[in-house]
């Protein structure tokens, strides 16, 4: 717990798909705006999510839950889920694009934010954004490829804060 | 509620979590402590945000109602 009064949150952000990269930067924006102070450690696939230029994307395959809603045309359509075979998911050649369009589109129909806006409010509003040097020399990642105030760390570094921490989350 | 004197207002209809709070910080940040914010959100989850939000901030929320699919929220600057 910390002492000074203000409280802490550290997020473990280790996926790096459009949809996955939503709650780290949603909680961490909307925290901030709470007065607390925040730090999110990115390790493994959620490293991408720390590209100058984001290109998260969302794959049905293996995602079997997940609802396929049109995002235009009349309402009973676009409240249609479409299940989505894994053998069509997997297999046919643009179905990602075509899932991540999809996703998009309807959150902008729903006014939700895009994730490079949310990511831009956590940076302007002293989010403390930490790379894992592990896994960034594990996948080729180089601090150039990353946006500028990232800092770089270890599992101590994300214990130490995470010690003081009132919130700890593992996304 | 209405005769509350607002200093600003906030319209955040059409938008969704986390942007009406996100957008209510940042204008609260504007204004001088004891003046008032006028924040409207068709969100239905934000009366529960608002009231959490307030709660952590020390903000005061004067006054919190709905007409048709709108929320209104007052909030006073601490």
């Amino acid at each position: 717990m910390s002492d000074s009064g203000t409280k802490k949150m550290a997020l473990i952000a280790s996926r790096g798909t459009l949809d996955w990269a939503y709650p780290p930067f949603i909680l961490a924006s909307t925290a901030v705006a709470m007065d607390m102070e925040v730090q999110i450690f990115f390790t493994f696939y959620g490293l991408a999510l720390l590209k100058k230029k984001l290109d998260a994307k969302v794959s049905p395959a293996s995602n079997p839950s997940m609802p396929m809603k049109m995002p235009f045309g009349p309402k009973a359509l676009q409240n249609f889920d479409m299940p989505i075979p894994n053998i069509l998911a997997g297999n046919v050649p643009g179905f990602e694009g075509m899932a991540t369009t999809l996703m998009k589109k309807t959150f902008k129909n729903k006014g939700v934010a895009t994730v490079e806006q949310l990511r831009d409010i956590c940076v302007e509003s002293g989010v403390k954004l930490v790379g894992c040097q592990m896994t960034m020399d594990v996948f080729g990642f180089s601090k150039d490829d990353f946006i500028d105030g990232v800092e770089l760390g270890g599992a101590a570094t994300f214990l130490e804060f995470a010690a003081e921490s009132d919130i700890q989350l593992f996304v | 509620m209405s005769d509350t004197q607002v200093n600003i207002e906030l319209d955040c209809r059409g938008l969704n979590c986390p942007l009406p709070i996100l957008k209510t910080k940042k204008a609260i940040d504007n204004l001088n402590s004891g003046e008032t914010l006028k924040m409207v959100a068709t969100d239905p989850g934000s009366t529960n945000d608002m009231n959490a939000w307030t709660k952590r901030t020390g903000n005061e929320l004067v006054s919190h109602e709905q007409d048709g699919n709108d929320y209104i929220f007052i909030i006073r600057k601490k």
